[in-house]
């Protein structure tokens, strides 16, 4: 058997394995201290910025190539959309709210912010389908031309994100009118509350790229 | 000894089964998992490998008629699209699963049910991307795709609708493993076990999992424009609307570039470890491995327009390519370097586990070599598109990636069953795959330049390749018969290997010190890790065996249903991409209340008492 010198070192981390003795031992602990389910969220928001990244991308490239009408300037109604972004930033001050009363244990808080932001969510939703339908009727289409079809693949993704973070928030709602405060619990809710930010901050994206950047890309 | 302790799920009763196909099909034990991975894969890689054989016997001698050329589209499609999906990422999935919650001295992953749900939904999505070869229409347009031949227009059969859809299910499987290894490795290390004492394989894992992360979405987001263009008459590469198809190419290599880094850094990871355990050193130059890990990672991400030399870029961008492209030759030739640094000087043993690594170190070279060759944009013009380019990358996939996943399996063989390998049969094996490989791809280096290119189906006697094309066509026999070697080796030294006991290897790592087959709850006390070769410096430095904790009963997550009826609902989904509305919204409908009952059914909790610990 041949040896060969290592370094000596003092175990680093002696000191926690005090704290880690409980009755029973857990198989999940946090070496970082942060909850494994809220790192995940954070790295779903990377993947996720990819994902919007090769649309965002898409669009700009195709932004002014299409060969026949209507063009982005003819439809977009910016006062309009300027209400429903608004609507849905405002959205992440109530979830912020939200995620505070869930912080401090404050159920009745929670529960009063999170309807809140389901309804301003619900609210962004139907501003979108006004403007889907109001631009249907004019003549935009998926298969009319490049910008309907990254126009509405782009803002189409953003809004199956926003239903789905409406969905999971009503979830998350009813189960705290049901009082089951161990599934409510702060980290819970902060994730679902980063989620709901993330779609938010691309929602300025799309938002200065798409719409008030019309006239600039085309 | 377990206890399942119930918890409040009203969505479905959890199962409880500990043995039998039951217990397999709802398991959450990585371990369990990680060798469901390496069967099916090793299972996909026999059809590929079929499928190259069928490649290489039409292409033996000129003007041959075994297979129809539309057949022959098929082939070569599903060969690289098997291959890489479906064969090499899922064994090192395997390999990620079984060992990187043992060597960072974790009980398990931290999302159990995720990481079944990562298997089940690559088994169904492999399955169904070989469903269209039952009524000849598997897909035929290439593992690149490229549009326009997978628009409606060049394939209006089911091919690529079968291609597209299967490889969103298999592309979803990856890239939840991705964030799952991630979060494992940064918050399920074991006290102690710093980032920088952790394992190259741990490392190698954490780079390669951030690439799937990044890349993937890339060709998610390129498969849908397609879908989409194919299903509801988008314009994303129609020409005539003024779309630009060079667009897919872009997408497909912002993944398909980091890809190739995702083959081979968990190869590279396995290397790490069985060349210090062989050369009976510690690993040369670890802090610059790491660094080099972390460089390929970045630098990957900057070099995929290198694949689209030809299709006039213009000087500029094609030489910012070339120069990135070399520049990831760096951090490549310091890792090579410090393999051999490691070797130099130690007391090597020849074992089939370093016969593989070895066997990968001068093939990977030679496969690098020529991939910055390739990176010249001028010298591409010439080498696009023909053999020279099926060389390269099949001497940094066989040579490379393979041999090193093979280099693990010998090594990690008595870890999981506790038996040893053949000796004997490994060093066949290792030889008739050496010889048999170079004998198949050495010469498409020479036909490469030759002028022949990729992906035809049969040539003319007079274009002076007949002698090199039936020379590849034996060799790939002879590489097909070592591995079969392989095959049979595991297969005999399962039931009549000899008995491994706990440490055959001389081992430097935290998976050794556990028992051997570890038990499902990996380590009876969490050890304590004080130093980068834990185990070398327990057993000659006389480092103590720390525990973190005090011996007693271990929690586990208990086993669940959904995994395995999630990835059934996002199959019958993909089944509706091809076939049906009604079918997509059923899919999708059940895939969210499984979502639903996954939530609510929480990851639970199996109790178990380790040996001897019964009483406390």
């Amino acid at each position: 058997m041949s040896t060969y010198p290592l370094p000596q070192q003092e175990p680093q981390g002696a000191q926690e394995s005090v704290a880690l003795q409980a009755p029973a031992h857990e198989a999940h602990h946090a070496a970082l201290g942060v909850d494994s389910k809220k790192i995940g969220m954070w790295l779903f928001i990377a993947s996720d910025c990819m994902f919007f990244g090769a649309l965002i991308g898409t669009y700009l490239i195709y932004a002014g190539k299409s060969t026949v009408g209507p063009y982005p300037q003819d439809l977009f109604d910016i006062p309009l959309t300027t209400v429903s972004t608004f609507i849905l930033l405002m959205s992440s001050l109530a979830m912020a709210m939200a995620v505070h009363g869930a912080q401090h244990g404050d159920m009745k808080k929670l529960k009063r912010w999170l309807g809140l932001t389901i309804l301003m969510g619900l609210t962004f939703l139907g501003f979108q389908v006004y403007e889907y339908s109001h631009f249907i009727a004019a003549g935009l289409t998926l298969s009319r031309n490049l910008f309907g079809t990254t126009f509405y693949v782009l803002t189409g993704t953003h809004g199956v994100h926003v239903a789905l973070g409406v969905l999971w928030l009503t979830l998350l709602f009813i189960t705290a009118l049901r009082g089951d405060t161990k599934r409510v619990n702060p980290v819970n809710v902060e994730i679902a509350g980063l989620y709901w930010h993330f779609v938010d901050i691309v929602w300025i994206v799309v938002f200065a790229v798409v719409y008030l950047m019309a006239d600039v890309a085309a | 000894m377990a206890t399942i302790t119930s918890t409040t799920a009203r969505t479905l009763l959890r199962p409880t089964a500990q043995k039998g196909l039951l217990s397999w099909l709802t398991t959450v034990d990585h371990k369990r998992i990680g060798i469901m991975y390496f069967w099916t894969a090793l299972f996909f890689l026999f059809i590929g490998g079929v499928e190259a054989l069928i490649i290489r016997l039409q292409l033996a001698r000129p003007n041959q008629t075994l297979v129809h050329p539309e057949t022959f589209n098929q082939l070569f499609t599903m060969h690289g699209t098997t291959m890489i999906f479906l064969a090499v990422m899922p064994l090192i999935a395997a390999f990620i699963n079984y060992l990187l919650p043992l060597m960072i001295g974790a009980r398990d992953v931290a999302f159990p049910r995720l990481n079944a749900f990562s298997y089940w939904i690559f088994l169904l999505g492999g399955i169904f991307l070989n469903i269209p070869w039952f009524f000849g229409q598997a897909p035929n347009a290439a593992w690149t795709g490229y549009v326009p031949l997978t628009l409606n227009q060049y394939s209006p059969g089911l091919n690529a609708d079968y291609w597209l859809a299967g490889l969103q299910l298999v592309g979803l499987g990856t890239l939840i493993s991705g964030f799952n290894f991630i979060v494992t490795i940064f918050n399920m290390r074991a006290p102690g076990m710093t980032l920088l004492r952790m394992p190259v394989f741990a490392w190698t894992t954490l780079i390669m999992s951030f690439l799937v992360i990044m890349a993937f979405p890339s060709i998610t987001i390129a498969l849908f424009f397609i879908m989409f263009d194919r299903m509801f008459g988008t314009h994303f590469f129609n020409i005539a609307a003024g779309a630009d198809i060079t667009l897919w190419q872009h997408l497909f290599w912002v993944f398909g570039h980091p890809e190739v880094y995702i083959l081979i850094l968990p190869a590279m990871g396995i290397i790490s470890e069985v060349v210090p355990t062989f050369s009976r050193k510690p690993l040369f130059g670890y802090s610059v491995m790491v660094f080099s890990t972390v460089a390929i990672g970045f630098l990957g991400f900057s070099v995929w327009s290198h694949h689209m030399f030809t299709i006039g870029m213009g000087a500029v961008a094609n030489t910012a390519f070339a120069l990135t492209t070399m520049t990831i030759a760096i951090p490549t030739g310091i890792k090579m370097f410090n393999w051999i640094g490691t070797l130099w000087g130690g007391s090597i043993r020849f074992k089939t586990p370093m016969l593989y690594a070895l066997g990968f170190l001068s093939m990977f070279v030679i496969g690098g070599l020529s991939g910055v060759m390739h990176s010249a944009a001028p010298a591409n013009m010439q080498q696009h598109d023909t053999y020279f380019v099926i060389a390269h990358f099949h001497y940094v996939l066989i040579g490379g990636a393979l041999f090193g996943l093979l280099a693990g399996m010998h090594y990690w063989f008595p870890k999981v069953t506790g038996r040893l390998m053949n000796e004997r049969l490994g060093v066949a094996s290792f030889i008739f795959s050496l010889i048999g490989f170079n004998m198949t791809f050495f010469p498409h280096h020479f036909l490469g330049l030759m002028g022949m290119p990729r992906r035809i189906y049969t040539y003319d006697a007079a274009m002076g390749w007949n002698t090199l094309n039936m020379l590849s066509t034996v060799g790939a026999f002879v590489l097909a018969f070592g591995f079969t070697l392989v095959l049979v080796n595991l297969l005999v030294s399962i039931k009549k290997g000899k008995e491994a006991g706990p440490d055959p290897w001389d081992a430097r790592t935290l998976e050794w010190i556990t028992e051997t087959p570890p038990p499902v709850y990996n380590f009876a006390v969490t050890p304590l890790v004080s130093s980068r070769d834990e185990f070398w410096a327990r057993k000659y430095q006389g480092a103590p065996a720390l525990a973190a904790e005090e011996p007693g009963p271990i929690i586990l997550p208990a086993p669940s249903y959904f995994p395995l009826l999630m990835s059934i609902a996002l199959t019958v989904a993909a089944f509706g991409l091809v076939y049906s509305n009604l079918l997509l919204t059923i899919g999708l409908a059940a895939t969210l209340l499984c979502i639903i009952g996954w939530a609510f059914e929480g990851v639970g909790e199996v109790t178990i008492y380790p040996k001897g610990f019964e009483q406390q």
